[in-house]
């Protein structure tokens, strides 16, 4: 297929990455193009000009701090993440990565760029949402810290504003999750999905069901069904399932992910 | 400010021959691949980066060329089927294939060599779950997908 004409800049820092999307009309950030050159090849968007992001060192990395609390560079692919002894810190991670489409997709893939594109079928945006991750965006006014409830904001649209760059992943301690989906195919898009997450409190993030994951926090996993049955859920109705069947997938897969985190413990 | 612009020149290589083309932003590798480099043995399958026709090692990381910019390879080794035979002498991968007959048409082959050549580096006796899982991404519409496995399966135990 034949892209429009774009643009195109590779900056080597988040100075000259913000400076180029400020300073550039229809400019977008281009992280591992999983998503955004599918939608460059049929036109559902096309940007002006692509910020490679690939070149900028400090968007890439997995540090584990002694409090066990985990940093993630936005750029950092799923297969990097697979792969990481520091992310083997929080298991839920790599094992969720792994379900993501297939080894091409993953090694270009990154989390950054899954999250930011907000797709409602995703699995990191619910995965994040339930394990209380921390997002930090930075822009001309400087860095801010959004957590992951406040970050999806409707489909395809995240916090992270037109001149702006989601640079880390920041994602507390002290928790242990689970993941269910239905999809379609082994590894394929999620028809239903929901990620959850223990210690203290129970967090459970439901995918596919609106257009941002839907945060509950039920005291139980007795509880779980009741609170997706009390959250005035509408999901949408597609040739995969209809809203009634999603709704049922929703509370059902809530179930499962609260079982695994609580397990887990 | 990092420049921009519409156009770049980059150089590549591939099967171990350097490239230098001038290339519009918006060129798929895989285009720069077929059209430029005259290297047909890579496919265009889907278009949509499902089908895994177009896979190619680059850098050492399988990916599919079709969701990739040409721009974006600047600078980089890339390995495509040609050159996977070293001369006239297949591979034992490829000799697998033709002896466990895991092609048909042949469209999907090369993506199916590039991305079982992957596995086979890092993985050298690969279970059946592990070569699924490695060409989950490669999709088939005449073998049935068996022969292939069977291919792997035969070309990791005979390769040294």
């Amino acid at each position: 297929m034949l892209l429009r004409e774009v643009g195109y800049a590779k900056p080597s820092s988040v100075a000259d990455a913000l400076a180029v999307l400020a300073g550039q009309d229809g400019a977008r950030a281009l992280a591992g193009g999983q998503t955004l050159i599918n939608v460059m090849k049929a036109r559902a968007a096309s940007p002006d000009v692509l910020v490679d992001l690939n070149a900028i060192e400090a968007l890439k990395g997995i540090e584990l701090a002694a409090d066990g609390t985990l940093s993630i560079g936005p750029m950092t692919t799923c297969a990097e993440i697979i792969d990481s002894a520091e992310a083997k810190a929080r298991p839920i991670l790599g094992e969720v990565c792994a379900q993501i489409a297939d080894v091409q997709v993953r090694n270009r893939g990154t989390i950054g760029g899954n999250i930011c594109a907000n797709d409602p079928t995703n699995h990191l945006p619910p995965l994040l949402t339930a394990i209380g991750a921390q997002m930090t965006i930075a822009g001309s006014a400087g860095e801010r810290v959004v957590p992951a409830e406040e970050f999806f904001v409707g489909v395809y649209l995240t916090a992270v504003g037109p001149a702006e760059l989601l640079t880390r992943i920041t994602i507390p301690a002290g928790r242990h999750d689970g993941f269910a989906s239905v999809t379609l195919g082994v590894d394929g898009t999620c028809i239903a999905n929901a990620a959850a997450s223990a210690g203290g409190s129970l967090r459970i993030a439901l995918g596919c069901v609106d257009s941002v994951p839907v945060l509950l926090t039920p005291d139980g996993v007795g509880s779980v069904r009741a609170a997706v049955r009390g959250a005035g859920l509408d999901p949408p109705a597609d040739v995969h399932a209809s809203a009634e069947y999603r709704l049922h997938l929703a509370e059902v897969l809530a179930v499962r992910a609260a079982q695994q985190a609580l397990e887990r413990r | 400010m990092a420049a921009v612009s519409s156009s770049k020149v980059v150089t590549v290589t591939v099967n171990g021959v350097e490239h230098e083309r001038e290339v519009e932003a918006r060129k798929l590798l895989i285009h720069l691949i077929r059209d430029d480099l005259d290297l047909t043995g890579t496919h265009i399958g889907c278009d949509t980066g499902n089908c895994g026709a177009c896979s190619v090692i680059v850098d050492g990381v399988l990916v599919k060329s079709c969701m990739m910019l040409a721009v974006q390879a600047d600078g980089a080794v890339i390995e495509t089927v040609e050159g996977l035979a070293d001369g006239g002498e297949l591979t034992a991968l490829q000799q697998a294939f033709g002896a466990n007959h895991a092609l048909q048409c042949g469209y999907c082959t090369p993506g199916m060599l590039m991305s079982a050549t992957a596995l086979l580096r890092t993985n050298p006796s690969p279970t059946e779950e592990q070569i699924k899982k490695a060409l989950q991404g490669n999709i088939c519409r005449c073998t049935g997908y068996w022969n292939i496995f069977e291919a792997v399966k035969a070309a990791a135990g005979s390769e040294a």
